[in-house]
């Protein structure tokens, strides 16, 4: 199981590093959408810093839908979705590969995104370690959903549309609990931030756990 | 026991009855061609058969394995090339290689292996799959085939787009597979080629089976070096 999960994110990553689609149009789109936030607020530093983890991870499940598009049209190619059904795969490692490939993708893009709202809107980081646990644990519920997800919208011809229609109401709980608990790594927002980041936990493991489960079922149907 | 088994087999494209009732026993160790006009259902039996196509009715066995119950179990074990080239662009020849024989259980030797036995010429060994000719893709997708090494092989269209060498090493291809004691269903319009490679000739005509005759052969190409038995232990 675990030499198929290698392989499948292996794969996946070497065509993205190949490529360069996330470097070169992914993460530009995202700092895009950091700067027009600036631009929107009217460049209110005030503003910017009481806003910083909302407008952060917006940006980043923007960014994570076009990640996630553009992993599921690799195997859209060509007939490789027929490929990976053949190859003999386990579908939960073809899930669990796919998660791991756009979850790396995901946190260096989270990272570059970090950089970026250090210098646009000046945050004070309050606890360190709160901001990265979340930062994980957030970017697994985004890559398991949009993993699954993404296999669902596959098969359909208005997929481009569809999945963001799809998947960003299932992750509004992600934006909930990543936001929260931000607040509190920023001091923002008197909330407990380790609370919010045991939810978003417990919504990341279901996440997990009905993607293994059902994935195999829509790449069947996809 | 047969290695493709299908009584009455319905299929549905959607609505659409791609196979209405097919029937159709293969042996282990034949070579059989799929013959019919465009739309007849000869690319949806070889779909049917590596477990890509639902059975809506009807009784279809491949490999000893129900369809009906259970479509993922031969997959391993049958090799399919297609129209679509099942490679990806952004990897090279080797890379595409090594994916999905090792995807198979398979290792790096036998994806080297297979390259060499397909006469990819070495310098595209490192070329992205995107940059490659149609028939060069044509021969990556049939590298990939051999080095999964699998008991049933699926062949829609085998020399379509490859030149005369190409053409000659799938019927080599198809004789080393049938000597290793695999089993090959062809479906091709191009029926004097192929006639050759295989000993029984099947008709489709609108989904069902309308004739089944005994190929008339001429020579049969010199088998390549055949597939390690191993893995082709065919019941």
């Amino acid at each position: 199981m675990l030499r198929e999960i290698a392989l499948v994110a292996g794969k996946d990553l070497r065509i993205e590093w190949r490529s360069r689609v996330a470097i070169g149009q992914v993460a530009p789109f995202a700092v895009l959408v950091l700067v027009l936030f600036g631009f929107a607020l009217d460049a209110d530093t005030e503003a910017l810093r009481t806003f910083t983890g909302g407008l952060f991870w917006i940006t980043v499940l923007f960014a994570a839908v076009l990640a996630i598009q553009r992993s599921f049209a690799l195997e859209s190619a060509d007939g490789n979705r027929d490929a990976l059904r053949l190859s003999g795969l386990e579908p939960s490692a073809i899930f669990f590969g796919k998660a791991v490939a756009l979850a790396v993708q995901l946190l260096v893009l989270e990272t570059l995104l970090g950089v970026g709202v250090a210098v646009l809107y000046g945050p004070h980081l309050d606890d360190g370690l709160l901001l990265v646990a979340t930062a994980g644990v957030a970017t697994i519920g985004v890559a398991a959903a949009g993993t699954l997800y993404g296999v669902l919208a596959a098969g359909l011809r208005v997929r481009e549309t569809i999945l963001p229609i799809l998947l960003l109401p299932v992750l509004a709980p992600v934006l909930i609990g990543a936001t929260r608990a931000f607040d509190d790594a920023l001091g923002t927002v008197a909330v407990n931030g380790w609370n919010w980041l045991a939810l978003l936990g417990l919504t990341a493991l279901v996440y997990v756990a009905f993607g293994a489960l059902a994935f195999g079922v829509l790449l069947e149907d996809a | 026991m047969p290695v493709v088994d299908l009584r009455a087999v319905v299929a549905l494209l959607g609505r659409f009855p791609a196979l209405a009732g097919v029937d159709l026993v293969v042996d282990a160790g034949e070579a059989v061609l799929l013959q019919g006009p465009n739309g007849a259902g000869k690319t949806s039996v070889l779909r049917l058969c590596s477990g890509l196509l639902a059975v809506t009715s009807g009784s279809a066995e491949v490999l000893g394995h129900d369809l009906a119950r259970d479509r993922r179990a031969i997959r391993r074990d049958v090799g399919m090339l297609a129209h679509a080239t099942f490679l990806y662009d952004d990897l090279t020849v080797f890379e595409n290689l090594r994916f999905w024989a090792r995807a198979a259980g398979g290792s790096v030797a036998e994806a080297e292996a297979a390259m060499a036995r397909l006469e990819i010429d070495p310098r595209l060994r490192d070329v992205p799959v995107i940059r490659l000719s149609t028939g060069q893709r044509r021969r990556a997708s049939l590298a990939v085939l051999v080095a999964r090494r699998p008991r049933l092989w699926l062949l829609d269209e085998p020399h379509a787009g490859l030149d005369q060498a190409g053409r000659d090493i799938v019927d080599e291809l198809v004789a080393g597979a049938l000597a290793a004691g695999a089993t090959v269903l062809v479906a091709s319009h191009e029926l004097d080629r192929t006639r050759t490679i295989v000993s029984r000739v099947v008709t489709i005509a609108g989904g069902v089976v309308i004739d089944d005759q005994p190929a008339v052969r001429g020579s049969l190409p010199t088998p390549m070096a055949p597939l390690d038995e191993s893995h082709v232990d065919v019941a």
